[in-house]
């Protein structure tokens, strides 16, 4: 029987591959009878999702951060210098 | 057409500058990074602009440049520097995990029902706490989790860019996953859910 410290690794593991058939089934009975895992699963799931949305909102993210002006001007000069030097060549 | 839609580099640090800035920020941690990588980022789009190709819009395009740019920055990172820092090591190692379950492997402390995701979820400030919680992760351990589970790398990808084996990834995602796990506990479901009680 799987402890509930070898169920919280194989859910986090079952994030990152397939489990092996055993390794399935042992989880799958051991949840059936051990709430505090059936829980640690939904919060992994959660945390999971949450993430996926943290990166989601982050690539339509305006102007909330501040850009500090010096960086975008020290970019901008890099971008002119390199678009003079494509011309010229 | 794709020309109109993608504007000229002048106007991509206009109008996507701030998004990228934060984007890269988020992962790095690091201002100098972050700009860094925001100008390898132009520079590249700027040379492969002939390849845009109006399917995505450009923001979409410039954020998988950046993608690319920030795991070249870990990989280029985890080559120079040593990969044992005994401070992360000792971050949720074999010993603290062990202290989570009593001898017989159970919970040492029940876990809690967190509440409905989708209400959390939508909530602006659940996500400022996410934000905490994940920088509140020891530097090199949330950059792995976040290549993982923010920017959904693929993990065969990761440990060949990184040069880890497949056990040794899964090991230190399971440690993210358990600190932050510990530290949302702490800080915002453990409130919510004792207020929800309370009320």
């Amino acid at each position: 029987m799987l402890t509930c410290k070898d169920a919280s690794r194989l859910i986090s593991e079952n994030l990152e591959r397939r489990l092996g058939f055993w390794e399935r089934m042992g989880l799958r009975m051991h949840l059936w009878i051990c709430v505090n895992c059936r829980r640690f699963e939904r919060q992994m799931n959660f945390m999971h999702a949450a993430l996926r949305k943290l990166g989601k909102r982050a690539e339509v993210a305006d102007d909330s951060t501040e850009f500090p002006p010096e960086a975008r001007e020290r970019i901008r000069k890099a971008l002119a210098e390199r678009c003079e030097h494509d011309h010229t060549h | 057409m794709t020309g109109s839609i993608l504007g000229s580099p002048e106007s991509w640090l206009d109008e996507h500058g701030a998004a990228l800035y934060k984007y890269a920020l988020m992962h790095t941690r690091d201002q100098h990074r972050a700009e860094e990588a925001v100008q390898e980022t132009l520079l590249a789009a700027l040379q492969a602009r002939d390849r845009f190709s109006g399917g995505a819009s450009a923001r979409t395009w410039l954020i998988g440049i950046l993608k690319h740019k920030i795991v070249d920055m870990f990989r280029h990172d985890a080559r120079e520097v040593q990969l044992e820092d005994p401070e992360e090591e000792a971050y949720l190692d074999e010993d603290e995990i062990d202290a989570m379950f009593i001898p017989n492997g159970h919970w040492r402390v029940k876990t809690a029902e967190w509440g409905d995701p989708e209400d959390l979820l939508e909530r602006g400030q659940f996500m400022e706490i996410l934000q905490r919680c994940l920088d509140a992760l020891p530097p090199r351990l949330a950059r792995l989790f976040m290549l993982r589970e923010v920017m959904e790398e693929d993990s065969e990808k990761i440990c060949q860019e990184l040069a880890i084996t497949p056990t040794n990834l899964w090991t230190m995602l399971y440690r993210a996953r358990l600190g932050l796990r510990q530290c949302l506990d702490r800080n915002w479901v453990g409130h919510a859910v004792h207020a929800a009680a309370r009320g």
